[in-house]
């Protein structure tokens, strides 16, 4: 390991709880935004969400529509591969149950697309259950563009990185399809509890 | 969020290549516009480095740091064979 | 494919902390002993500096080089950013004595040296200043009969790094030295009042047919416009070299 550096601690901040921090992750009170590219910003009345592919029938909403769809007002942990967590964040959003009411599928998994060329793929079972929501507000406000607004992916269970921001659909599919950061080794699940950060993890 | 460019990862590609590699060319696989990788849009605050081609926006290369070790993906940018010798 | 393998390059290693100038209100130079680099280093190269915690937590930043390769000392310049992980520990804690772990030099794109020739066009936003001063201490030591432009852009003249060295190049024949202030300035001040603007690049860039090298730091808009303007003056495009700066940190 390297010396260490005298006096240095960085951003972290001391647990409360520690039960709910997973192993290797660090508490911290900002939230840091993390992209692989430019900020997509789609005007709102040309946004839509899109579930797809392995459907009887595709359905698709408006934003207009989408926010009159019965909303669920959740707080959750959130834990980014990158070692940081943030306990008790907000948000407001559908749940995925709630837009899976509207398609008829036996597809296992699902890829989520997003503005921006975007990708992460998820097992059906963990978005279902109350596990997964399309959220719009954060902290009572609607999302902003740089933390995934106006609508983001939130499955508060995994890494973050698949709580995918500006997302605008979902594809069923047959097969596991890796996304974007799996394909460049990160893990196909992602469980923080497990520590599943890179494939083979 | 404002992007880098490629001197941002200079240590690291070097570190993957044993070779500076800022003035490497290459071409991009979606347009082909030819660039060296300093002056490519790097996008660093993700699990990764993400590395844009400046013309067209698409991804060129993606560096990610996977267990201590480097791993540099340079599919989508076509470094003239030269440049990895 | 053949590893490079240079010993003392792109390794890590420990250099002590030798002293601490406070430039302006945010920046501090960090005054290093020279690393053990064979070769030494360019103008416009950086390191990359790299910070342990008690408990194995690590960060890794990315400094350029203020001193030039015949300096006794290597010397990082470093802005404090307010909500930074890494700048507040390097400008507020750090003392003498204590070792800092670095890798270097870094970079091969964006470097001068008196051999690349000039003119030698300079333009700096901010922080950006740090690499092109490099690049100047070592113009000066150099017979300086390549011409030096430098423009650098800040927001108000406290802000301004290294302002009695860089007014005393602006002394010398063959140096012009320009501040730009873009949000205050004194109220008898001479120089630019406001940002940059293409008017005044293409007058530090000179003709496009004296074929100067031209380096530009700064942040990334800063860049993106300064280069654009150059590029339609009519300078080559493969002779301005361009290095963007911004917060790394997550």
């Amino acid at each position: 390991m390297s010396p260490v550096s005298r006096g240095f601690l960085g951003h972290r901040r001391p647990v409360a709880d520690p039960s709910r921090l997973p192993p290797g992750q660090y508490l911290e009170t900002g939230f840091p935004v993390l992209s692989a590219g430019p900020t997509p910003h789609t005007p709102l009345d040309e946004w839509s969400f899109l579930i797809s592919g392995e459907v009887d029938e595709p359905v698709s909403w408006p934003w207009k529509e989408f926010l009159e769809l019965p909303s669920e007002q959740v707080t959750v942990d959130i834990h980014c591969v990158t070692k940081w967590s943030k306990f008790d964040t907000h948000w407001k959003g559908v749940s995925v149950d709630t837009l899976f009411e509207h398609i008829n599928s036996e597809a296992a998994y699902l890829t989520a697309w997003c503005d921006g060329g975007y990708t992460t793929n998820l097992p059906r079972e963990h978005v279902t259950d109350g596990k997964a929501w399309v959220a719009y507000e954060y902290d009572g406000q609607p999302l902003h563009p740089e933390h995934g607004g106006p609508a983001r992916l939130l499955v508060p269970h995994l890494y973050f990185w698949k709580s995918a921001k500006w997302v605008r659909g979902l594809t069923l599919t047959v097969d596991d399809e890796p996304g974007f950061w799996e394909n460049y080794g990160y893990h196909n699940l992602g469980d923080p509890w497990l520590e599943q950060r890179y494939q083979g993890d | 969020m404002e992007p880098l460019d490629g001197n941002a990862i200079a240590g690291d590609l070097f570190e993957h290549f044993g070779n500076e590699m800022t003035t490497a060319t290459g071409a991009c696989a979606t347009c082909g516009t030819v660039s060296v990788i300093a002056e490519l849009t790097v996008y660093m605050r993700a699990p990764g480095a993400v590395v844009r081609c400046r013309h067209c926006g698409n991804v060129v290369i993606v560096l990610v740091h996977i267990a201590g070790a480097i791993r540099v993906n340079t599919d989508r940018f076509q470094l003239a064979a030269a440049e990895l010798a | 494919m053949a590893r490079a393998a240079l010993p003392g390059r792109l390794t890590w290693q420990l250099v002590s902390v030798v002293d601490l100038v406070e430039e302006t209100s945010r920046t501090k130079s960090l005054v290093l002993a020279r690393p053990d680099w064979p070769g030494g280093y360019r103008s416009g190269q950086h390191v990359d500096v790299r910070l342990t915690a008690e408990d194995g937590y690590q960060v890794q930043r990315s400094y350029s080089i203020a001193s030039a390769p015949e300096d006794d000392h290597l010397v990082l310049t470093v802005e404090r950013l307010d909500d930074g992980e890494v700048s507040p520990y390097l400008v507020d804690v750090l003392q003498p004595g204590d070792e800092l772990e670095l890798r270097g030099p870094i970079g091969g794109y964006f470097v001068w040296e008196e051999s690349l020739g000039g003119p030698l066009v300079l333009i700096g936003g901010g922080s950006g200043v740090v690499p092109l001063r490099s690049m100047l201490r070592h113009w000066s030591g150099t017979d300086r009969s390549v011409a030096v432009r430098l423009v650098y852009s800040v927001r108000r003249l406290s802000e301004v790094i290294y302002h009695d060295e860089l007014l005393g190049y602006g002394a010398l024949d063959g140096v012009d030295i320009r501040f730009a202030l873009t949000r205050e300035w004194p109220d008898d001040w001479q120089g630019r009042r406001g940002r940059i603007d293409r008017a005044l690049l293409e007058d530090v860039g000179g003709p496009p047919s004296a074929k100067p090298r031209v380096y530009v730091c700064g942040p990334n808009a800063f860049v993106e416009s300064a280069a654009g303007w150059l590029v339609e003056a009519g300078h080559d495009p493969s002779r301005i070299r361009t290095e963007r700066f911004g917060p790394t940190g997550t």
